[in-house]
């Protein structure tokens, strides 16, 4: 079952020859074996599940199903689930119920899916490994004494197990793709802007954006048409028309321009992730594609933009859990700032304590014209920057990740090593681009991804060029040992 | 030494819009506590703002009424800063661009002479919730039915010198903001609130002094007093050789004492940012120009018209245009009246009616007379059916609901006014024969006499003569009688 397309198991619930009831069944027990040891999911809600089954399997019938009713699903835990607890993977919300439902829930919803459950991630999605989880850590599913990524590091355990067919990640700085690099993923972040982020737990506002964990381009399409579009409560999403993003997926390439910028090919980038790109582009070329060298000077100042903008807006953000209204409260407070400070120092975790201090500190008087303003000015630059390259080339390839899946414990002491995990995804976010990782090689049974970064609104193409690269390629239908 | 006072106002301005300025929640007042907070007023995770356009607009129509620089593009940007009715952790408002640049204000001193006053700026934000201290013993309470309500904050230079301009000036926005309809002028329920920034120089400095801001006084009475007394406190300390601090105080209006609240060193860092979950704020000319369609006549402007056309004294054309719907009032009277006499519609309206409503405590919203009502009576009086005196019952009568309109009173109770010559000579012919020592006397040389005479010959009228008949009829009758 694990290597069902989305396609194959909507075909067998419209044919009769499964229903939704059977298949949730299927994904609640394998989730009962291997949650345990993986730890990718924090919520399972079976009863809930097994009732939207059942509706769905009444829409089956009745012939009122669209093509996702009765595909299950898992909801990393960021996002608002009415009833149910949307926790952040943090203390702090640990016993936070959502009182409404996220955008992108409730459309999902009503195309019919099934919820499975919420999706361990990094504490308020700040983490590249997930173990800043109040949880525990996520388990790499290829292999359990690494990490999965991270911050959607429970979305890709989970769907590289099997053990749901699909799942919603978020990615403020490469959360979605980094995952499914190191768990052999296609995942996507689409343009800032096209899909909803109302009932999104908000870690950087001007960077987040959600998107599809799957298997391969064509199910990541046939999610994203269900999750984008404009949403009058979020101003920042963009009212422009929603293709069918499974219409063009078989498309010719013939005449694509890639770029490879060579500040992402320096000495500094593992031998072994600089084949895999390399032989990627070679099949690319294969089919069609022209190859071109491009240059995004602003490559150094990704880093370090992105660790002003993102702690000083979640600084911001994470405000709101005071202990007032909601969320973890402090033992008997003698006053108002013990409330405050305890609520807020029993609630937090190391790694968000540490943004908040981070972005508190940029935003000062006397310091924000030095980091905000310096930051959202070298913002400018890189976005300046993909617009240069993109009036010569249609995308833009390269890694997703510097490395293959490390080992726990590796970085967490080591912020600056565990920032850099992100090198090479953080400037579409900061850029607002859509941006996608494919699998495209192994080392030592540890997944390797390939970033394909295309311009505003162009993920129809990037599904497109990805889905190319699957007909002809596996390795988005290797599957780790245990969970065949 | 001789002082100078300088004086900054900041108004906040509730405005008047159905919903709040980021959510689709009631603004209405007087609800159950938090019973109008919705899920975005509350700061639930994942919430994100949507912007009222209607406030927008109310603050251009602010903006275009002072004739002020409109900023085609704004920003909102997050005041951070902990507070229990603080629900998000920070206050969506506007610092580095506000809606509305900077114009100017009009304000009428009690000598009669005009002030200019600056206006440094207009911005868009939303309002805190409340904390309830009294509610629950040991505890606070909060009601976030308020938080999210949208807010003019209107800044003005420090071209104020007085309590009394400072008066003139909070009441002359209270009137355009009302005149405008974008705020209700609520003052018990604090749809008008003021924070003041006062500090003295010596006269001739050109260095502002210390200044201190005291906070949310919301009369104009306590303006003037809170200012004057916090005026007289800076003076005291400065003549002693002291210094004043820059801080900020609260006015306790029953001491009639100001107090220290938070010290310079106390300042909080708001930690202003772009808000990144609300676009920049664009106002194109179309827009701008719609709302200046539904602007009203302003106040200065109605003023002026009712002393040219109506030629009124600038005193009573004031009076009638410092709100709108005293000015509306009047401006039903004179078509009721079809615009007879002008000035005898102000003097009723801004006599007769205010006197009585402030006796009353109520105002012009709230009167029992309507301007039709009080149309009708001076009708009566212009047609010479009724006196002045009767009038006067009349209003009274209708004033406690015991009839509905004059005409009814004045049928029912016969008081129509007698202009009829020969009836009114033998009433004075009465009053005469019956008064023969009196008559003596004012022939004698006692002429104060004749108002005894009138009211006499009044009197028999029970009131209904024709008062200017009355005196015409009774010179001639008692010049006769010399004869």
């Amino acid at each position: 079952m694990n290597n069902y397309t989305l396609s194959e198991l909507s075909k067998s619930l419209h044919n009769g020859n499964l229903s939704s009831v059977e298949l949730t069944q299927y994904y609640l027990d394998l989730i009962k074996i291997h949650n345990g040891r993986l730890n990718a999911f924090i919520t399972v809600n079976e009863e809930n599940a097994m009732i939207q089954a059942q509706v769905a399997d009444q829409r089956l019938q009745q012939g009122t199903a669209g093509i996702l009713t009765g595909i299950p699903i898992a909801h990393k835990d960021i996002f608002c689930t009415k009833g149910v607890r949307t926790s952040c993977a943090s203390k702090m919300l640990d016993k936070f119920i959502a009182p409404y439902d996220a955008t992108i829930v409730e459309k999902i919803n009503a195309a019919g899916m099934v919820t499975l459950g919420k999706t361990n991630m990094d504490e308020f999605a700040m983490g590249s490994s997930n173990e800043t989880s109040f949880y525990g850590k996520v388990r790499n599913p290829w292999n359990t004494s690494h990490v999965p990524g991270g911050s959607s590091g429970g979305s890709a355990a989970a769907v590289a197990a099997g053990l749901t067919p699909i799942a919603t990640g978020t990615d403020t700085g490469g959360s979605i793709r980094q995952p499914a690099s190191l768990c052999n993923l296609t995942g996507l972040k689409p343009t800032y802007g096209r899909i909803s982020r109302y009932g999104m737990i908000a870690f950087a506002s001007s960077l987040d954006q959600a998107g599809p964990m799957a298997k391969n381009a064509r199910d990541a399409a046939m999610l994203l048409n269900t999750m984008a579009g404009f949403d009058r409560r979020d101003s920042t999403s963009v009212n422009c028309n929603v293709p069918d993003y499974t219409a063009n997926l078989d498309e010719s390439i013939e005449g694509l321009t890639i770029g490879l910028p060579k500040e992402y090919f320096d000495d500094a980038l593992d031998n072994d992730i600089a084949t895999t790109i390399e032989n990627a582009i070679k099949i690319y070329e294969s089919i069609g594609a022209i190859i071109k060298e491009v240059a995004l000077p602003n490559t150094k100042l990704a880093i370090p933009t992105y660790y002003i903008i993102a702690p000083a807006e979640c600084s911001s953000n994470l405000s709101r859990m005071d202990g007032v209204r909601f969320g973890h409260r402090c033992e008997d407070p003698k006053d108002l700032t013990d409330l405050y400070e305890r609520s807020r120092g029993e609630g937090f975790g190391e790694e968000v304590k540490r943004r908040i201090m981070i972005g508190t500190y940029a935003l000062s008087a006397g310091y924000y014209d030095t980091y905000y303003l310096k930051a959202q000015q070298c913002r400018h630059l890189i976005s300046n920057d993909f617009q240069q390259v993109f009036n010569d080339v249609n995308v833009i390839m390269c890694p997703t990740t510097p490395t293959t899946a490390f080992k726990f414990g590796e970085k967490m002491n080591d912020p600056v090593s565990m920032y850099l995990a992100d090198i090479y995804t953080i400037s579409a976010n900061l850029a607002g681009l859509p941006s996608i990782s494919i699998p495209a090689n192994f080392l030592n049974n540890l997944p390797i991804g390939m970033q394909i970064i295309g311009n505003y609104f162009d993920e129809s193409y990037l599904l497109n060029i990805a889905n190319r690269y699957q007909q002809i390629t596996a390795w988005h239908q290797k599957i780790p040992n245990t969970y065949g | 030494m001789k002082w100078e006072v300088v004086i900054g106002l900041e108004v906040h301005v509730q405005l008047a819009t159905k919903t709040k300025m980021f959510s689709n929640a009631s603004t209405a007042y007087g609800a159950k506590p938090n019973t109008q907070a919705c899920a975005i007023d509350l700061g639930l995770p994942g919430v994100l703002p949507i912007l009222n356009k209607e406030a927008v607009k109310m603050a251009i129509k602010f903006g275009l009424a002072i004739d002020a620089k409109l900023t085609h593009r704004s920003i909102f940007e997050r005041k951070n800063y902990f507070y229990p009715d603080l629900p998000k952790g920070y206050q969506i408002s506007q610092f580095k661009t506000p809606i509305v640049g900077s114009g100017q204000l009009n304000i009428e001193l009690e000598d009669g002479s005009e002030k200019i006053i600056g206006i440094t700026r207009a911005h868009l934000e939303e309002d805190a919730g409340k904390s309830l201290h009294d509610y629950f013993q040991g505890q606070t309470g909060i009601d976030l039915n308020r938080a999210g309500i949208p807010l003019l904050e209107i800044v003005s230079e420090p071209d104020i010198r007085s309590a009394k301009e400072a008066v003139a000036y909070m009441k002359k926005i209270y009137s355009l903001v009302c005149y405008l309809e974008i705020c209700d002028g609520n003052m018990q329920e604090g749809s008008f609130r003021c924070d003041t920034n006062v500090s003295i120089r010596s006269i001739g400095e050109i260095n502002l002094g210390a200044r201190v801001e005291l906070k949310n006084i919301n009369s104009f009475r306590n303006v003037e007093r809170a200012i004057n007394v916090e005026v007289k406190r800076q003076i005291e300390i400065i003549e002693r050789d002291g210094k004043v601090f820059q801080e900020t105080r609260l006015y306790d209006d029953h001491k009639n004492i100001t107090l220290v609240m938070r010290k310079k060193e106390e300042t909080q860092d708001y930690r202003y940012f772009p808000d990144p979950d609300l676009l920049p704020l664009v106002l194109e000319k179309e827009m701008i120009e719609q709302v200046r369609m539904t602007l009203p006549e302003l106040p200065d402007a109605r003023r002026n018209r009712f002393i040219t056309d109506m030629n009124l004294s600038f005193y009573d054309a004031s009076a009638l245009t410092s709100y709108h719907q005293l000015a509306d009032y009047y401006e039903v009277v004179l078509i009721k009246t079809d615009g007879q006499n002008p000035k005898l519609c102000a003097n009723w309206v801004c006599d007769e009616l205010l006197g009585t409503l402030n006796k009353f405590n109520l105002d012009i919203t709230t009167s029992p007379v309507t301007a039709e009502q009080l149309g009708g009576i001076l009708v009566r009086i212009i047609d010479n059916t009724i006196s002045g005196k009767i009038a006067k019952q009349i209003f009274e009568s209708l004033w406690k609901k015991e009839a509905n309109n004059a005409d009814d009173i004045i049928k029912s109770n016969n008081l129509k006014q007698i202009t009829d010559s020969t009836i009114i000579e033998e009433m004075i012919d009465k009053v005469i024969s019956n008064n023969t020592r009196q008559l003596k006397q004012y022939l004698g040389g006692k002429k104060q006499l004749f108002g005894f005479f009138v009211g006499q010959v009044m009197k028999v009228s029970k009131g209904k003569a024709n008062p200017v008949e009355v005196n015409n009829l009774l010179k001639e009758k008692l010049i006769i009688s010399i004869e």
